[in-house]
């Protein structure tokens, strides 16, 4: 009786004490199976606050439009803002000591941000007429007086800004006089601003205003008859230097009293050589750098106004800003570049002969070449000078150097990511050592007697801590080879700097990187990455064959520069092959075919519609062949509004007398020409090609059978009138419609074409299986609009009706499909409200395609919502029918649902978001999703719950304490049966 | 729940009201006349209602040219053919009336076709076409008013579509007003692949010509006074995951907890008889009563 007793009492603590199923994520959870990542892009600007601060802090700008206050100790984000992708940062700094300023919008924006926290002081918006270079001088001193004005010239208009609320005090307008302002300089401790530039090519103006109240003081002006050209560069306070028209002589400008110039010829100046010169845009005193036949002169400025050269560099050297030290020093930083080590070298600029500093750093040869360098100072415990650098890479990345050593660095080009595509990790193989078994075996017991604890509630709180860090750094998910369920993958990504990362999906670590040497050896000149295809994918030989990927690049920014191929393995990280192309690439379409070495196939076109067969081996050109005339694909243009269909025609008819048999003539098939003057193709998409669709067949409420409308090669498109295709609120809703169309991209049939009247882009949508959702922007209504179209086949319905065909296999399900065949397609479509800005639409993919869809919507927010693809389904009705509710038909509203729980990014924000991935995990219910921006996040998603897998907290330890507690009950129970019956015998 | 039923009929008949003339509305196709050529193009044919196209602003030019009293007019166009790569050629004139609506804009109607017959030489073109398996294409302008407009509008097939009895061929014109979008030119039925080579016994086309202009979309559904009430409750209903019973969730704790219970309670039940038969007979006279009845049927 005891023991039963116990026995149940010990089950029911048991099962009081199990865990309810979670469906959504709880606060505990946030991070076992997501990871986020802050990035900042590649930094502009930086300014240091070093001096009486108890956190040392430099300020940045970047490419990115972010600005923000890193941690000079160890990197870390103090705060971090990032502004709009139009609101690009022009300059920064830092006024009264304790605010930030910035610069935007070619200079219309000025705000100021708390130094400290970051937040927002004030903002200004500042009018002008013309658009002019932007300049931000922020006065030196940091007293806090009247005086203390910002001096921002943008826009043709000179505005002297109030340091503490940003008020303009006074403003003038340069507009009327047609001068090109190049500096504004505001002389320490006077009262006088100077306005200079040029008036045409010849004319040098300086104007004198009162730094009071703006009045005009004094108008100098001369006539330069050489002319200038460019830049000008101030040297001194009353000195600028200019280049003459013909870029071979230096100019420099007495503007003070009256206007003085002197010209210097620079072969004079530098010796024999000439060629055309470019000052450096470096903010130095009384020395300038000008670059000149591959090298770097730097010229000092003598009292009389006499040029002397002082050192001649190779123009490898990276020169920082000058650096005021304490003493009325200037200080300046020169970074080379060679042997994988950088050379810092901070010199004094009326001492160049000595060196002030002059130390080596040894660096990872991925990170190129040094673009940009800021230097800082402290005071060394031995009272002297020490300084620090902060260095741009060409991968965009950001170090600081201090005493010859990495003291932190940040990978800041994962802010640009342009393409990704993902990788396998190798097989688990065999033969691991017994000690690793051991250890393991003893971590695992001891994790699970902790994890034991914490289910029966023994756990103190120390232990607590100690599962949840388990949890969040079990080794399990950061392994380097692939799981059962398909989880852990590299994510390769391809950022703007021409780098190559693959992270890790389990924690998100950078696995190698690499920065292409194809792309960035000095043949190619600007070149830039294009996207990444997977290239190798081996099943057969998954064991001894590495995968590889294939990133497509070109030199240059125009279409028609010539092409670069890299192929890289993603294992290693190696580049294994590249090649220089001498045609340009504006498509690359992965043909569906793999060769004996599991290959892919890929076709590039070119700017004249040529094809190009890759990889180029017979084999590949064999298989090809095969399919030859199968062979079709589409492009887009979207200045002349016509979207064109083409086909192969025969090897290249080329004026080369070598025969390329690789390379394809193409004809047209088919084109639609949009009229230009009511259409404007404003979005296109396509469904991706490796989707993988599960059931063709839609049973519907009445027992009916509905055929989706299932083919590769269909093509969305949108287009506006030209008058509405700006922003929302320039076009009126009667003048203003959109219109949808579905293409087939192979006969360039159109197979739906719809109007939405009063509505207009921008257009974002997504294309699936046989539905595409996209979300525009109703006029009429003044709200977003969400729309699906869902398209069915007619003719395969009528074909596939007979149900003795299906049983005995002789239904066409199988056939090849021609598109050449008339298609009898219906299409259902229905709209929706979505109060949300949508800055990018996904859908979630499984590996089978079985599971249920979720959208993937990236909001205005910069967070990932997920809906159900159930509450764009055209088939919604008011009052759906019993039977149409069994089949899951959510009620008509007028609104799409948007569930706070349903956020896939919960708290986090992926600032800048550009774009989601997603990718199908092994396990059919799970799909991996990666949004990338400026901001990195990844997590895995299970759109119909995993109803295939236990979940991650399933407490295997309380099932097997169940079972354990049954047995012994059993067993119990059969004892003391077995002892009744011999008693019931001997009664 | 009664009213609410009433309320949701109520609204769905008042969208009805609201949006009868968008659900009612058919494809605006228009077929040629069968009599003129004799066709089975019976599918597609619909009533020729007032057409729901969207009238944009005509070009200024087109609209001055048009303004003449006659609100219809006849224009044609050409349809062009090549053979594989060769040149266009023609090969066909197209004949439609004109219509100018109230508001400017211009449609076309009454598409009239009139096909070339093949000469000697094409039929030898269009026999090496079915050999080669090769493209026939066509093209026409992509503005009817001044041809060829901007540029023109092609569309192709496999010459191995087309042939039955004779030429099938089946033209779907997508316009917006007085532009071309696109044509689409094809076998009026199914073109399996691996498609046969298969001369037409006679040389003639057998033409249908369908006139396509764009739909208009659905509007967003708007629950005027149910935004409140409804839209919320629809969406309340939706966010809560769906509810399983007690049972169905811990049917596999429930179970072994059953058998325990029961077996705690024969054991409780028993427990006093086995102490009642150790100990002789029992001197608690409830304990008695209650072992009493599974004691007898044992001892049966």
């Amino acid at each position: 009786m005891a023991m039963a007793v116990r026995v149940f009492l010990l089950l029911f603590i048991l099962f009081s004490s199990s865990t309810t199923p979670s469906f959504s994520l709880y606060e505990d959870q946030v991070g076992l199976m997501d990871w986020y990542q802050q990035y900042i892009g590649k930094v502009k600007q930086a300014v240091f606050h070093t001096q009486k601060a108890g956190r040392k802090r430099v300020v940045v700008s970047t490419e990115e439009n972010v600005v923000a206050s890193l941690d000079l100790r160890h990197g870390e984000i103090f705060w971090r803002h990032v502004l709009g992708s139009n609101d690009a940062i022009d300059g920064l700094d830092i006024a009264l000591g304790k605010y930030v300023i910035t610069l935007s919008s070619e200079g219309s924006v000025i705000r100021a941000w708390n130094l400290p926290d970051g937040q927002m002081i004030w903002e200004s918006f500042l009018q002008g007429s013309k658009p002019s270079k932007s300049l931000l001088s922020v006065p030196a001193n940091v007293k806090v007086d009247k005086n203390n004005l910002i001096l921002v010239f943008s826009k043709g208009v000179l505005h002297a800004i109030s340091g503490l609320d940003g008020e303009v005090v006074w403003e003038k307008d340069f507009a009327a006089e047609s001068i090109e302002v190049q500096q504004i300089i505001q002389p320490s401790g006077s009262d006088v601003i100077y306005a200079i530039g040029s008036v045409g090519s010849s004319q040098f103006d300086a104007y004198e205003i009162n730094a009071r109240n703006g009045e005009f003081l004094k108008k100098n002006g001369a006539v330069f008859p050489s002319g200038f050209s460019g830049e000008m560069l101030l040297v001194s306070d009353d000195l600028v230097v200019a280049l003459d028209a013909t870029k071979s002589s230096l100019v420099n400008i007495n503007f003070k009293d009256g206007i003085k110039f002197q010209q210097t010829d620079l072969s004079d100046l530098e010796g024999g050589s000439s060629g055309t010169a470019k000052l450096l845009p470096l903010k130095l005193k009384e020395i300038f750098a000008v670059e000149i036949n591959a090298f770097v002169v730097f010229i000092s400025v003598t009292g009389q106004g006499k040029l002397e050269v002082v050192d001649k560099l190779s123009n490898t050297v990276v020169v920082s800003d000058q650096l005021l030290l304490l003493e009325g020093q200037q200080a300046v930083a020169l970074v080379h570049h060679g042997d994988g080590k950088i050379y810092l070298t901070v010199k004094l600029v009326n001492d160049w002969s000595n060196d002030l500093l002059k130390e080596s750093t040894v660096i990872d040869h991925q990170r190129g070449f040094v673009h940009r360098v800021f230097i800082n100072n402290y005071i060394r415990t031995d009272r002297s000078h020490g300084f620090r650098a902060l260095v741009v890479m060409e991968d965009h990345s950001l170090l600081l150097l201090q005493q010859g050593e990495i003291v932190w660095s940040r990978e800041d080009g994962l802010a640009s990511i342009v393409s990704v595509a993902t990788s396998e990790l190798p097989v688990e193989r065999d033969g691991v050592s017994v000690a690793k078994v051991e250890e393991n075996l003893f971590e695992w017991l001891k994790g699970h007697l902790l994890k034991l604890k914490g289910t029966l509630m023994l756990a103190s709180p120390e232990d607590v801590v100690a599962i949840q860090g388990m949890r969040l750094k079990s080794s399990e998910k950061s392994k380097m080879t692939r799981d059962h369920n398909g989880f852990r993958k590299l994510l390769i990504v391809l950022t703007r700097a021409g780098k190559l990362f693959a992270l890790h999906t389990g924690d998100g670590r950078v696995v190698w990187s690499l920065l292409l040497p194809s792309l960035c050896n000095s043949a190619c000149t600007n070149p830039t990455g294009l996207s990444i295809y997977q290239w190798q994918v081996p099943h057969h030989h998954a064991l001894d064959e590495n995968p590889s990927v294939l990133i497509v690049g070109r030199c240059g920014q125009s279409s028609d520069a010539p092409g670069v191929l890299s192929f890289v393995d993603t294992y290693t990280g190696k580049e294994i092959n590249s090649l220089s192309l001498a045609h340009s690439i504006v498509q690359v379409i992965p043909l569906p075919y793999t060769d004996s070495t599991e290959q892919h196939l890929h076709l590039l076109i070119d700017v004249d519609q040529h094809a190009y067969l890759y990889p180029r081996t017979a084999e590949a050109i064999s298989i090809f062949q095969r399919e030859f005339s199968n062979v079709y694909w589409y492009s887009v243009d979207a200045n002349s509004g016509t979207i064109k269909g083409h086909a192969l025609k025969g090897n290249c008819a080329s004026a080369r007398e070598v025969l390329d048999e690789y390379c394809f003539d193409s004809r047209d098939v088919w084109s639609v020409v949009f009229p230009s003057d009511t259409e404007k193709i404003i979005a296109t998409v396509t469904r991706k090609s490796n989707e993988v669709v599960h059931t063709q067949a839609k049973v519907i409420a009445d027992h009916d059978v509905m055929y989706k409308y299932i083919s590769k090669n269909l093509l969305f498109v949108a287009t506006v009138v030209p008058k509405a295709s700006g922003e929302i609120g320039t076009a009126t809703p009667e003048e203003a419609w959109l219109v949808v169309y579905l293409i087939d991209t192979i006969t360039g049939r159109i197979l739906h074409r719809m109007t939405h009247h009063g509505s207009q882009g921008p257009v974002h949508a997504v294309f699936s299986e046989n539905w595409v959702v996209y979300h525009y922007f109703n006029l009429r209504a003044h709200r977003y609009e969400t729309s699906v179209i869902e398209i069915y086949d007619q003719s395969r319905a009528a074909a596939n009706n007979d149900l003795w065909k299906l049983i005995l296999g002789k239904h066409n399900l199988t056939s090849p499909i021609s598109l050449y065949s008339r298609t009898e397609v219906v299409v259902k479509s229905q709209s929706y409200f979505f109060t949300h800005t949508v800055k990018a639409i996904s859908v979630t993919s499984t590996a089978k395609g079985i599971t249920s869809k979720q959208l993937l919507i990236g909001t205005l927010g910069d967070q990932v919502l997920a809906l159900d693809k159930r509450f764009l389904n055209p088939r919604r009705t008011v009052n759906p029918t019993q039977a149409e509710r069994e089949e899951g038909i959510i009620p008509l509203t007028d609104s799409l649902p948007i569930i706070p729980q349903s956020y896939v990014t919960h708290a986090l924000r992926v600032e800048g978001l550009r774009d989601i991935v997603t990718v199908p995990a092994k396990l059919e219910s799970t799909t991996l999703v990666f949004a990338y921006g400026v901001d990195l996040f990844y997590t895995r998603i299970a759109p119909s719950r995993t109803y295939d897998s236990l979940t991650e907290d399933f407490s295997y330890a309380l099932l097997l304490l169940t079972i354990v507690a049954l047995v012994a009950a059993i067993f119990i129970t059969w004892v003391l049966s077995e002892k009744k019956d011999l008693r019931d015998k001997w009664r | 729940m009664g009213v609410c039923v009433f309320q949701w009929s109520v609204f769905f008949l008042a969208l009805l009201a609201a949006a009868s003339s968008s659900l009612a509305f058919q494809s605006d196709e228009l077929l040629v006349d069968d009599d003129e050529f004799g066709l089975e193009g019976g599918v597609q044919r619909k009533p020729p209602e007032v057409a729901h196209t969207r009238s944009p602003p005509a070009a200024t030019s087109t609209r001055k040219r048009f303004s003449d009293p006659d609100p219809d007019s006849k224009i044609q166009f050409q349809l062009e053919h090549a053979f594989g790569d060769s040149d266009f050629s023609p090969a066909g004139t197209f004949t439609a009336r004109l219509k100018t609506s109230n508001h400017g804009g211009q449609t076309l109607t009454k598409l009239r076709f009139s096909r070339n017959a093949f000469t000697s030489e094409e039929k030898d073109k269009f026999s090496n076409l079915l050999k080669a398996d090769d493209f026939y294409r066509i093209r026409l302008p992509s503005n009817v008013l001044n041809s060829p407009g901007r540029d023109f509008v092609i569309s192709s097939v496999k010459a191995r579509c087309l042939p039955r009895d004779g030429l099938d061929e089946h033209v779907v014109i997508h316009t917006d007003g007085v532009n071309i979008l696109a044509v689409n030119y094809g076998a009026p039925g199914s073109c399996p692949y691996r498609r046969q080579l298969k001369l037409p016994s006679k040389w003639s086309f057998n033409s249908h010509t369908v006139l396509k202009n764009s739909e208009q979309a659905p509007r967003a559904p708007i629950f005027t006074e149910e935004i409140l009430g409804g839209g919320e409750d629809g969406e309340g209903e939706v966010a809560k995951p769906p509810e399983k019973s007690l049972w169905a969730k811990y049917w596999m704790y429930l179970i072994p907890l059953g058998f325990i219970i029961m077996n705690a309670i024969t054991q409780a039940m028993n427990m006093p008889e086995e102490q009642a038969a150790g100990q002789g007979q029992a001197q608690q006279p409830t304990a008695v009563q209650r072992g009493g009845p599974p004691s007898a049927v044992r001892r049966r």
